[in-house]
Protein backbone atom coordinates (compact mmCIF):
# COMPACT_ATOMS: atom_id res chain seq x y z
CA UNK A 1 0.00 0.00 0.00
CA UNK A 2 1.15 3.53 -0.87
CA UNK A 3 2.29 5.76 2.23
CA UNK A 4 0.23 8.81 1.00
CA UNK A 5 -3.29 6.53 1.38
CA UNK A 6 -6.12 7.85 3.29
CA UNK A 7 -8.29 4.79 4.46
CA UNK A 8 -12.47 5.42 5.80
CA UNK A 9 -13.31 3.35 8.46
CA UNK A 10 -16.59 2.86 9.92
CA UNK A 11 -17.07 3.03 14.13
CA UNK A 12 -20.12 2.18 15.51
CA UNK A 13 -23.14 2.30 15.58
CA UNK A 14 -23.14 -1.03 17.78
CA UNK A 15 -19.24 -0.26 20.05
CA UNK A 16 -18.85 -0.61 23.33
CA UNK A 17 -17.22 2.81 23.32
CA UNK A 18 -19.40 4.61 21.61
CA UNK A 19 -21.86 5.00 24.68
CA UNK A 20 -24.91 4.11 22.71
CA UNK A 21 -25.80 3.97 19.36
CA UNK A 22 -23.23 6.88 18.18
CA UNK A 23 -21.71 5.83 14.58
CA UNK A 24 -18.38 7.63 13.00
CA UNK A 25 -17.32 7.63 9.48
CA UNK A 26 -13.70 8.61 10.21
CA UNK A 27 -11.03 9.10 7.26
CA UNK A 28 -7.76 8.25 8.42
CA UNK A 29 -4.19 8.67 7.24
CA UNK A 30 -2.14 5.64 9.27
CA UNK A 31 -3.86 6.50 13.21
CA UNK A 32 -4.05 9.80 12.69
CA UNK A 33 -7.75 11.39 12.27
CA UNK A 34 -8.32 13.59 9.59
CA UNK A 35 -11.79 13.94 9.46
CA UNK A 36 -14.42 12.30 11.76
CA UNK A 37 -18.15 12.63 10.54
CA UNK A 38 -20.45 11.70 13.61
CA UNK A 39 -23.66 10.18 12.35
CA UNK A 40 -26.57 10.04 14.97
CA UNK A 41 -30.17 9.35 14.91
CA UNK A 42 -30.55 6.00 15.58
CA UNK A 43 -32.49 6.31 18.56
CA UNK A 44 -35.00 9.46 17.41
CA UNK A 45 -38.19 8.92 18.93
CA UNK A 46 -39.68 11.78 18.24
CA UNK A 47 -40.11 13.64 21.48
CA UNK A 48 -40.99 17.02 20.24
CA UNK A 49 -43.43 15.87 17.86
CA UNK A 50 -44.48 13.31 20.39
CA UNK A 51 -45.54 16.14 23.06
CA UNK A 52 -47.53 18.04 20.86
CA UNK A 53 -49.97 15.34 20.38
CA UNK A 54 -49.95 14.80 24.20
CA UNK A 55 -50.97 16.99 27.66
CA UNK A 56 -48.50 18.70 29.95
CA UNK A 57 -48.49 16.05 32.09
CA UNK A 58 -48.04 12.95 29.62
CA UNK A 59 -45.47 14.51 28.50
CA UNK A 60 -43.64 14.29 31.82
CA UNK A 61 -42.75 10.67 31.31
CA UNK A 62 -41.45 11.43 27.73
CA UNK A 63 -38.14 13.56 29.30
CA UNK A 64 -37.47 11.09 31.59
CA UNK A 65 -36.48 9.36 28.68
CA UNK A 66 -33.89 12.01 27.12
CA UNK A 67 -31.24 11.42 29.12
CA UNK A 68 -31.64 8.23 30.76
CA UNK A 69 -28.72 8.51 33.35
CA UNK A 70 -30.37 11.72 34.39
CA UNK A 71 -34.03 11.25 34.21
CA UNK A 72 -34.74 13.82 37.28
CA UNK A 73 -32.41 16.30 36.01
CA UNK A 74 -35.00 16.28 32.65
CA UNK A 75 -37.91 15.88 35.06
CA UNK A 76 -36.98 19.45 36.73
CA UNK A 77 -36.00 21.22 33.58
CA UNK A 78 -39.56 20.66 32.66
CA UNK A 79 -41.41 21.21 35.03
CA UNK A 80 -39.73 24.41 35.50
CA UNK A 81 -40.40 25.48 32.09
CA UNK A 82 -44.14 24.66 32.88
CA UNK A 83 -44.28 26.11 36.03
CA UNK A 84 -42.79 29.56 34.46
CA UNK A 85 -45.63 29.34 31.89
CA UNK A 86 -48.39 28.47 34.52
CA UNK A 87 -46.51 31.03 36.53
CA UNK A 88 -46.75 28.67 40.45
CA UNK A 89 -44.97 28.51 42.95
CA UNK A 90 -43.32 25.32 44.24
CA UNK A 91 -44.01 24.97 48.43
CA UNK A 92 -40.63 24.68 50.28
CA UNK A 93 -39.99 21.46 51.60
CA UNK A 94 -40.78 20.13 47.81
CA UNK A 95 -37.87 22.87 46.29
CA UNK A 96 -35.73 20.82 48.61
CA UNK A 97 -36.24 17.35 47.85
CA UNK A 98 -35.74 18.50 44.35
CA UNK A 99 -32.65 19.85 45.31
CA UNK A 100 -31.34 16.69 46.51
CA UNK A 101 -32.72 14.54 44.08
CA UNK A 102 -31.50 16.88 41.13
CA UNK A 103 -27.91 16.72 43.10
CA UNK A 104 -27.95 12.54 43.49
CA UNK A 105 -28.79 12.48 39.74
CA UNK A 106 -25.68 14.50 38.73
CA UNK A 107 -23.52 12.21 41.21
CA UNK A 108 -24.90 9.37 39.38
CA UNK A 109 -24.45 10.60 35.98
CA UNK A 110 -20.96 11.43 36.85
CA UNK A 111 -20.23 7.98 38.32
CA UNK A 112 -21.60 6.66 35.39
CA UNK A 113 -19.59 8.77 33.16
CA UNK A 114 -16.34 8.22 35.31
CA UNK A 115 -17.08 4.53 34.87
CA UNK A 116 -17.49 4.16 31.24
CA UNK A 117 -14.89 6.55 30.61
CA UNK A 118 -11.82 5.11 33.50
CA UNK A 119 -13.08 1.39 31.29
CA UNK A 120 -12.71 2.81 27.75
CA UNK A 121 -9.16 3.99 28.44
CA UNK A 122 -8.77 0.35 30.19
CA UNK A 123 -9.07 1.20 33.92
CA UNK A 124 -11.36 -1.61 34.79
CA UNK A 125 -11.70 -1.35 38.52
CA UNK A 126 -13.28 1.80 38.95
CA UNK A 127 -16.05 0.99 36.83
CA UNK A 128 -16.86 -1.82 39.16
CA UNK A 129 -16.78 0.50 42.58
CA UNK A 130 -18.49 3.71 40.70
CA UNK A 131 -21.83 1.08 39.64
CA UNK A 132 -21.21 0.02 43.20
CA UNK A 133 -22.16 3.72 44.64
CA UNK A 134 -24.70 4.22 41.49
CA UNK A 135 -26.83 1.55 42.97
CA UNK A 136 -27.04 3.14 45.62
CA UNK A 137 -28.38 6.37 44.26
CA UNK A 138 -30.82 3.95 42.41
CA UNK A 139 -32.13 2.51 45.09
CA UNK A 140 -32.78 6.05 46.51
CA UNK A 141 -35.17 6.64 42.97
CA UNK A 142 -36.74 3.40 43.58
CA UNK A 143 -37.72 4.47 47.16
CA UNK A 144 -39.17 7.95 46.39
CA UNK A 145 -40.63 6.80 43.04
CA UNK A 146 -40.84 3.07 42.60
CA UNK A 147 -39.16 3.38 39.49
CA UNK A 148 -35.18 2.77 39.28
CA UNK A 149 -34.46 5.33 36.23
CA UNK A 150 -37.66 6.08 34.86
CA UNK A 151 -38.95 8.10 37.96
CA UNK A 152 -41.70 10.77 36.67
CA UNK A 153 -41.43 12.17 40.21
CA UNK A 154 -41.90 15.87 39.59
CA UNK A 155 -45.35 17.33 39.04
CA UNK A 156 -45.86 21.05 38.14
CA UNK A 157 -46.32 22.28 41.34
CA UNK A 158 -43.99 20.12 43.45
CA UNK A 159 -43.19 16.63 43.60
CA UNK A 160 -46.49 13.44 42.95
CA UNK A 161 -46.00 12.76 46.72
CA UNK A 162 -43.87 12.86 49.72
CA UNK A 163 -40.80 10.77 50.55
CA UNK A 164 -40.92 7.88 52.78
CA UNK A 165 -39.41 8.28 56.47
CA UNK A 166 -36.33 6.08 55.15
CA UNK A 167 -35.51 8.70 52.70
CA UNK A 168 -33.75 11.02 55.38
CA UNK A 169 -31.39 8.03 57.08
CA UNK A 170 -30.66 6.41 53.60
CA UNK A 171 -29.45 9.80 51.93
CA UNK A 172 -27.55 11.01 54.74
CA UNK A 173 -25.58 7.46 55.09
CA UNK A 174 -24.84 7.73 51.68
CA UNK A 175 -23.45 10.89 52.17
CA UNK A 176 -21.54 9.87 54.99
CA UNK A 177 -19.75 7.14 52.51
CA UNK A 178 -19.57 9.43 49.19
CA UNK A 179 -16.62 11.30 49.64
CA UNK A 180 -14.52 8.44 50.77
CA UNK A 181 -15.23 6.55 47.84
CA UNK A 182 -14.67 9.76 45.69
CA UNK A 183 -10.65 9.94 47.45
CA UNK A 184 -11.24 5.85 46.30
CA UNK A 185 -11.76 6.82 42.97
CA UNK A 186 -9.04 9.62 42.79
CA UNK A 187 -6.57 7.51 44.39
CA UNK A 188 -6.91 4.81 41.89
CA UNK A 189 -6.68 7.30 39.13
CA UNK A 190 -5.27 10.76 39.66
CA UNK A 191 -1.76 10.05 40.12
CA UNK A 192 -1.89 6.66 37.70
CA UNK A 193 0.86 7.17 35.11
CA UNK A 194 -1.45 5.26 32.24
CA UNK A 195 -4.06 7.26 32.99
CA UNK A 196 -2.24 10.69 33.04
CA UNK A 197 -0.73 9.35 29.54
CA UNK A 198 -3.68 9.13 27.97
CA UNK A 199 -5.93 11.76 29.23
CA UNK A 200 -3.09 14.21 29.36
CA UNK A 201 -2.86 16.70 26.01
CA UNK A 202 -5.77 15.01 24.74
CA UNK A 203 -8.85 16.44 23.31
CA UNK A 204 -7.79 20.40 24.14
CA UNK A 205 -10.64 22.89 22.94
CA UNK A 206 -9.97 26.87 23.80
CA UNK A 207 -12.26 28.39 26.09
CA UNK A 208 -13.14 30.64 22.88
CA UNK A 209 -13.70 27.57 20.92
CA UNK A 210 -15.65 26.13 23.45
CA UNK A 211 -18.13 29.22 23.71
CA UNK A 212 -18.49 29.65 20.11
CA UNK A 213 -19.95 25.87 19.86
CA UNK A 214 -22.01 26.55 22.28
CA UNK A 215 -20.58 23.53 24.77
CA UNK A 216 -21.71 23.62 28.02
CA UNK A 217 -21.61 21.94 31.64
CA UNK A 218 -18.25 20.44 32.48
CA UNK A 219 -17.03 20.37 29.25
CA UNK A 220 -17.13 24.10 29.08
CA UNK A 221 -15.57 24.48 32.69
CA UNK A 222 -12.64 22.21 32.22
CA UNK A 223 -12.02 24.47 29.69
CA UNK A 224 -11.52 27.66 32.04
CA UNK A 225 -15.14 28.94 31.42
CA UNK A 226 -16.50 30.11 34.70
CA UNK A 227 -19.98 29.73 34.53
CA UNK A 228 -22.76 27.60 35.85
CA UNK A 229 -26.80 28.35 35.63
CA UNK A 230 -26.89 27.02 39.44
CA UNK A 231 -25.01 29.81 39.97
CA UNK A 232 -25.04 32.50 37.40
CA UNK A 233 -28.57 31.79 36.64
CA UNK A 234 -30.23 30.31 39.26
CA UNK A 235 -33.45 28.41 39.27
CA UNK A 236 -35.09 26.42 42.16
CA UNK A 237 -33.86 28.06 44.55
CA UNK A 238 -29.64 27.52 43.99
CA UNK A 239 -29.39 30.70 44.95
CA UNK A 240 -29.64 29.98 48.52
CA UNK A 241 -26.82 27.13 48.69
CA UNK A 242 -23.01 27.62 48.73
CA UNK A 243 -21.21 25.44 46.98
CA UNK A 244 -17.74 26.19 44.31
CA UNK A 245 -17.71 25.98 40.89
CA UNK A 246 -14.59 24.03 39.48
CA UNK A 247 -13.02 25.41 36.29
CA UNK A 248 -10.01 23.50 34.64
CA UNK A 249 -6.82 25.62 32.98
CA UNK A 250 -5.61 22.88 30.31
CA UNK A 251 -8.70 22.32 28.35
CA UNK A 252 -7.83 18.92 28.25
CA UNK A 253 -9.39 15.71 29.04
CA UNK A 254 -7.34 15.37 32.56
CA UNK A 255 -8.84 18.73 33.48
CA UNK A 256 -12.68 17.90 32.74
CA UNK A 257 -11.85 14.63 34.73
CA UNK A 258 -10.57 17.05 37.83
CA UNK A 259 -13.90 19.00 37.19
CA UNK A 260 -16.10 16.54 37.40
CA UNK A 261 -14.62 14.83 40.27
CA UNK A 262 -14.76 18.14 42.06
CA UNK A 263 -18.22 18.76 40.98
CA UNK A 264 -19.46 15.34 42.62
CA UNK A 265 -18.01 16.67 46.22
CA UNK A 266 -19.52 19.83 45.67
CA UNK A 267 -22.60 17.99 45.30
CA UNK A 268 -22.48 16.10 48.22
CA UNK A 269 -22.28 19.39 50.35
CA UNK A 270 -25.31 20.64 48.46
CA UNK A 271 -26.82 17.88 49.16
CA UNK A 272 -25.58 17.69 53.20
CA UNK A 273 -27.17 21.46 53.54
CA UNK A 274 -30.26 20.45 51.66
CA UNK A 275 -30.90 17.73 54.41
CA UNK A 276 -30.14 20.26 56.95
CA UNK A 277 -33.03 22.36 55.99
CA UNK A 278 -35.61 19.23 54.94
CA UNK A 279 -38.80 20.65 57.15
CA UNK A 280 -42.31 18.60 57.44
CA UNK A 281 -44.89 20.52 54.89
CA UNK A 282 -47.20 20.20 52.10
CA UNK A 283 -45.40 18.74 48.46
CA UNK A 284 -47.66 20.13 46.22
CA UNK A 285 -48.55 23.60 46.06
CA UNK A 286 -52.87 24.24 46.37
CA UNK A 287 -53.30 25.06 42.65
CA UNK A 288 -56.39 23.09 41.92
CA UNK A 289 -56.73 23.87 38.57
CA UNK A 290 -53.31 22.16 37.59
CA UNK A 291 -52.00 20.15 40.64
CA UNK A 292 -54.07 16.79 41.43
CA UNK A 293 -55.92 15.85 44.49
CA UNK A 294 -54.50 13.90 47.96
CA UNK A 295 -55.02 9.91 47.00
CA UNK A 296 -57.08 9.84 49.82
CA UNK A 297 -59.73 12.14 48.34
CA UNK A 298 -59.49 10.32 45.53
CA UNK A 299 -60.14 7.06 46.35
CA UNK A 300 -63.05 8.50 49.55
CA UNK A 301 -65.31 11.08 47.92
CA UNK A 302 -66.62 11.75 44.99
CA UNK A 303 -65.83 15.32 44.72
CA UNK A 304 -61.94 14.47 44.61
CA UNK A 305 -62.57 11.29 42.45
CA UNK A 306 -64.06 13.69 39.69
CA UNK A 307 -61.00 16.37 40.02
CA UNK A 308 -58.74 13.59 39.51
CA UNK A 309 -60.71 12.73 36.34
CA UNK A 310 -60.51 16.17 34.55
CA UNK A 311 -57.21 16.59 35.30
CA UNK A 312 -55.58 13.23 34.26
CA UNK A 313 -58.00 12.97 30.74
CA UNK A 314 -58.15 16.70 29.64
CA UNK A 315 -55.42 17.71 31.45
CA UNK A 316 -54.92 21.44 32.62
CA UNK A 317 -55.16 24.64 30.22
CA UNK A 318 -51.82 27.33 30.10
CA UNK A 319 -51.89 30.49 29.54
CA UNK A 320 -50.80 31.60 26.02
CA UNK A 321 -47.06 32.52 26.03
CA UNK A 322 -43.71 31.03 25.51
CA UNK A 323 -40.98 30.45 27.60
CA UNK A 324 -37.44 28.83 27.73
CA UNK A 325 -35.99 27.60 30.65
CA UNK A 326 -32.36 26.18 30.90
CA UNK A 327 -31.11 24.35 33.85
CA UNK A 328 -27.53 22.94 34.63
CA UNK A 329 -28.62 19.18 33.87
CA UNK A 330 -25.01 16.77 34.82
CA UNK A 331 -24.04 16.97 31.16
CA UNK A 332 -24.56 20.54 30.69
CA UNK A 333 -27.15 23.31 29.85
CA UNK A 334 -30.43 21.35 29.20
CA UNK A 335 -33.33 23.38 28.17
CA UNK A 336 -36.73 23.48 27.28
CA UNK A 337 -38.61 25.72 25.17
CA UNK A 338 -42.51 25.58 25.45
CA UNK A 339 -44.62 27.60 23.39
CA UNK A 340 -48.50 27.23 24.40
CA UNK A 341 -51.00 28.07 22.71
CA UNK A 342 -53.37 28.46 25.48
CA UNK A 343 -54.76 24.66 25.41
CA UNK A 344 -53.88 21.64 27.61
CA UNK A 345 -51.48 20.59 25.25
CA UNK A 346 -47.79 22.39 24.51
CA UNK A 347 -47.67 24.03 20.64
CA UNK A 348 -44.28 23.41 20.53
CA UNK A 349 -41.91 21.68 22.95
CA UNK A 350 -38.19 22.04 21.94
CA UNK A 351 -35.68 20.18 24.35
CA UNK A 352 -32.14 22.01 23.91
CA UNK A 353 -30.45 18.79 24.33
CA UNK A 354 -26.62 19.58 26.40
CA UNK A 355 -24.88 16.42 24.66
CA UNK A 356 -25.72 17.05 21.20
CA UNK A 357 -24.17 20.52 21.09
CA UNK A 358 -21.33 19.15 23.01
CA UNK A 359 -21.15 16.37 20.38
CA UNK A 360 -20.13 18.93 17.68
CA UNK A 361 -17.28 19.43 19.27
CA UNK A 362 -15.52 15.96 18.19
CA UNK A 363 -14.85 17.08 15.13
CA UNK A 364 -12.25 20.10 16.05
CA UNK A 365 -11.17 18.06 19.26
CA UNK A 366 -10.29 14.82 17.26
CA UNK A 367 -8.60 16.33 14.20
CA UNK A 368 -5.17 15.55 14.28
CA UNK A 369 -5.61 12.63 16.84
CA UNK A 370 -4.54 9.44 17.34
CA UNK A 371 -7.44 7.08 16.74
CA UNK A 372 -7.00 5.36 20.13
CA UNK A 373 -7.18 8.47 21.38
CA UNK A 374 -10.98 9.09 20.02
CA UNK A 375 -12.16 7.21 22.45
CA UNK A 376 -11.08 8.75 25.19
CA UNK A 377 -12.34 11.97 23.59
CA UNK A 378 -15.91 10.27 23.14
CA UNK A 379 -15.98 9.54 27.14
CA UNK A 380 -14.79 12.87 27.93
CA UNK A 381 -17.72 14.11 26.16
CA UNK A 382 -20.23 12.66 28.13
CA UNK A 383 -22.41 12.17 25.43
CA UNK A 384 -26.04 10.07 26.27
CA UNK A 385 -27.51 9.32 22.76
CA UNK A 386 -30.95 9.32 23.89
CA UNK A 387 -30.76 12.64 25.01
CA UNK A 388 -28.96 13.65 21.01
CA UNK A 389 -31.17 11.54 19.52
CA UNK A 390 -34.59 12.63 21.21
CA UNK B 1 -38.68 42.70 36.50
CA UNK B 2 -36.48 45.44 35.05
CA UNK B 3 -38.46 47.69 32.35
CA UNK B 4 -35.38 47.47 29.86
CA UNK B 5 -32.85 45.17 29.05
CA UNK B 6 -29.36 46.81 28.02
CA UNK B 7 -29.46 44.85 24.44
CA UNK B 8 -33.11 45.35 23.19
CA UNK B 9 -32.23 49.46 23.54
CA UNK B 10 -29.15 49.05 21.80
CA UNK B 11 -30.37 46.73 19.18
CA UNK B 12 -33.62 49.64 19.22
CA UNK B 13 -30.57 52.15 18.65
CA UNK B 14 -29.16 50.25 15.28
CA UNK B 15 -32.07 48.33 13.85
CA UNK B 16 -34.92 50.31 13.96
CA UNK B 17 -36.52 49.72 10.82
CA UNK B 18 -35.62 45.92 10.90
CA UNK B 19 -37.19 44.98 14.18
CA UNK B 20 -40.77 43.77 14.44
CA UNK B 21 -41.84 43.21 17.66
CA UNK B 22 -39.94 43.70 21.39
CA UNK B 23 -41.81 41.95 24.35
CA UNK B 24 -41.53 40.42 27.42
CA UNK B 25 -43.20 37.89 28.44
CA UNK B 26 -42.60 36.08 32.17
CA UNK B 27 -39.65 37.55 32.45
CA UNK B 28 -37.82 36.57 28.97
CA UNK B 29 -37.06 39.27 26.53
CA UNK B 30 -38.31 38.60 22.76
CA UNK B 31 -37.03 40.82 19.61
CA UNK B 32 -38.65 39.69 16.48
CA UNK B 33 -36.81 41.11 13.34
CA UNK B 34 -36.67 41.00 9.63
CA UNK B 35 -35.26 37.86 8.52
CA UNK B 36 -33.18 39.45 5.74
CA UNK B 37 -30.74 41.27 8.49
CA UNK B 38 -30.71 38.27 11.01
CA UNK B 39 -26.99 37.73 10.45
CA UNK B 40 -26.38 41.31 10.68
CA UNK B 41 -28.53 41.47 13.78
CA UNK B 42 -26.72 38.24 15.54
CA UNK B 43 -23.44 39.30 14.58
CA UNK B 44 -23.69 43.05 16.35
CA UNK B 45 -25.09 41.42 19.55
CA UNK B 46 -22.41 38.53 19.71
CA UNK B 47 -19.58 41.69 19.16
CA UNK B 48 -21.28 44.52 20.88
CA UNK B 49 -23.42 42.73 23.54
CA UNK B 50 -21.05 39.91 24.50
CA UNK B 51 -24.01 37.38 23.45
CA UNK B 52 -21.15 35.13 23.21
CA UNK B 53 -23.03 31.63 23.21
CA UNK B 54 -25.73 30.85 20.68
CA UNK B 55 -27.85 28.18 22.88
CA UNK B 56 -30.45 27.09 20.70
CA UNK B 57 -31.42 27.52 17.33
CA UNK B 58 -35.05 25.87 16.40
CA UNK B 59 -38.16 26.60 14.50
CA UNK B 60 -42.03 26.74 15.20
CA UNK B 61 -44.56 25.97 12.42
CA UNK B 62 -47.82 28.20 12.72
CA UNK B 63 -49.48 26.95 9.96
CA UNK B 64 -52.71 28.69 8.91
CA UNK B 65 -51.99 30.85 12.07
CA UNK B 66 -49.86 33.30 10.95
CA UNK B 67 -49.04 35.01 7.41
CA UNK B 68 -45.84 33.60 7.49
CA UNK B 69 -45.82 30.22 8.17
CA UNK B 70 -42.34 29.70 10.21
CA UNK B 71 -40.83 31.63 12.79
CA UNK B 72 -37.02 30.70 13.79
CA UNK B 73 -36.03 31.19 17.46
CA UNK B 74 -32.27 31.77 18.12
CA UNK B 75 -31.81 31.55 21.87
CA UNK B 76 -28.86 33.87 23.20
CA UNK B 77 -26.56 33.68 26.29
CA UNK B 78 -24.15 36.04 27.37
CA UNK B 79 -21.56 34.13 29.99
CA UNK B 80 -20.19 37.44 30.47
CA UNK B 81 -23.25 39.36 31.80
CA UNK B 82 -25.28 36.06 32.56
CA UNK B 83 -28.31 36.91 30.94
CA UNK B 84 -30.70 35.44 28.17
CA UNK B 85 -32.44 36.98 24.55
CA UNK B 86 -34.42 35.47 22.50
CA UNK B 87 -34.31 36.04 18.34
CA UNK B 88 -36.83 35.62 16.36
CA UNK B 89 -37.39 36.01 12.48
CA UNK B 90 -40.32 34.87 10.75
CA UNK B 91 -39.94 32.79 7.25
CA UNK B 92 -42.37 32.61 4.68
CA UNK B 93 -43.40 28.56 3.48
CA UNK B 94 -43.08 30.38 -0.11
CA UNK B 95 -39.43 31.38 0.35
CA UNK B 96 -38.45 28.91 2.94
CA UNK B 97 -34.88 30.46 2.94
CA UNK B 98 -32.63 31.91 5.99
CA UNK B 99 -29.53 32.87 5.93
CA UNK B 100 -27.16 30.40 8.17
CA UNK B 101 -25.78 31.54 11.56
CA UNK B 102 -22.55 29.33 11.42
CA UNK B 103 -20.85 32.77 9.95
CA UNK B 104 -21.07 34.43 13.38
CA UNK B 105 -21.48 31.01 16.13
CA UNK B 106 -20.28 27.74 15.24
CA UNK B 107 -22.75 25.73 17.26
CA UNK B 108 -25.37 26.60 14.32
CA UNK B 109 -23.96 23.77 12.73
CA UNK B 110 -25.81 20.79 13.45
CA UNK B 111 -28.70 22.92 15.24
CA UNK B 112 -29.83 24.63 11.87
CA UNK B 113 -29.23 20.76 10.64
CA UNK B 114 -31.80 19.77 12.44
CA UNK B 115 -34.32 22.59 11.50
CA UNK B 116 -33.47 22.17 8.15
CA UNK B 117 -34.30 18.15 8.47
CA UNK B 118 -36.99 17.98 10.86
CA UNK B 119 -38.89 21.87 9.33
CA UNK B 120 -37.47 21.83 5.80
CA UNK B 121 -36.79 25.45 5.89
CA UNK B 122 -33.44 25.73 3.95
CA UNK B 123 -30.09 27.79 5.60
CA UNK B 124 -28.07 30.06 3.07
CA UNK B 125 -24.43 29.58 3.03
CA UNK B 126 -24.81 26.50 5.32
CA UNK B 127 -21.48 24.50 4.80
CA UNK B 128 -22.86 21.35 5.47
CA UNK B 129 -27.02 21.27 5.02
CA UNK B 130 -27.68 17.41 4.92
CA UNK B 131 -30.15 15.89 7.47
CA UNK B 132 -29.19 15.13 10.71
CA UNK B 133 -31.55 12.72 12.88
CA UNK B 134 -34.02 11.36 9.98
CA UNK B 135 -32.13 8.51 7.47
CA UNK B 136 -31.06 11.10 4.02
CA UNK B 137 -33.44 9.53 2.14
CA UNK B 138 -36.37 10.02 4.35
CA UNK B 139 -39.64 12.10 2.75
CA UNK B 140 -41.15 15.09 3.96
CA UNK B 141 -40.47 16.88 7.65
CA UNK B 142 -41.98 15.54 10.87
CA UNK B 143 -42.04 18.65 12.80
CA UNK B 144 -44.81 20.17 10.52
CA UNK B 145 -47.89 20.63 11.61
CA UNK B 146 -49.24 18.65 8.41
CA UNK B 147 -47.37 15.79 8.90
CA UNK B 148 -49.23 12.72 10.49
CA UNK B 149 -47.87 11.90 13.51
CA UNK B 150 -48.08 8.13 12.92
CA UNK B 151 -46.00 9.17 10.02
CA UNK B 152 -47.48 8.76 6.49
CA UNK B 153 -49.36 6.55 4.61
CA UNK B 154 -50.71 4.76 8.42
CA UNK B 155 -53.58 4.61 9.52
CA UNK B 156 -54.53 7.19 12.44
CA UNK B 157 -54.52 6.17 15.96
CA UNK B 158 -58.06 5.46 16.97
CA UNK B 159 -57.47 4.98 20.91
CA UNK B 160 -57.20 1.01 22.21
CA UNK B 161 -60.12 -0.78 20.92
CA UNK B 162 -60.37 -3.31 23.86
Amino acid sequence: MANNEIMTINMGPQHPSTHGVLRMVIELDGETILKIDPDVGYLHRGVEKLSEHRTYHQTLPLTDRLDYLAPMSNNLGYMLAVEKLLDIDVPERAQTIRIIMTELTRLQSHLVWLACHALDIGAMTVFIYAFREREAIMETYELISGARMTSNFFRAGGLSQDVPAEFEKKVRDFMAEMPGFIDTYEGLLTGNPIWRKRTIGNGVISAEDATDIGITGPALRGSGVNFDLRRDIPYAGYENYTFEVPVGTECDTFDRYKVRLIEMRESCKIVTQAMDRLKPGPVLSDEPQVCYPPKDSVYNSIEGLIHHFKIASEGYAVPEGEVYMGIEAPKGELGFYLVSDGSSKPYRMRVRPPSFINLQAIEKMAKGAMLADLVAIIGTLDIVLGEIDR
Amino acid sequence: MADTNRAVEKLQGKFEASILEVKQDRGDWIVTVRKEDIIAILAFLKQECKFDMLTDVTAIDYLGKAADRFMMVYQLTSVLFKDRLRVKAPVAEAECVIASATQVYSSANWLEREVFDLFGIRFDKHPDLRRILMTPDWVGHPLRKDYPLQGPGREPYKGRLS
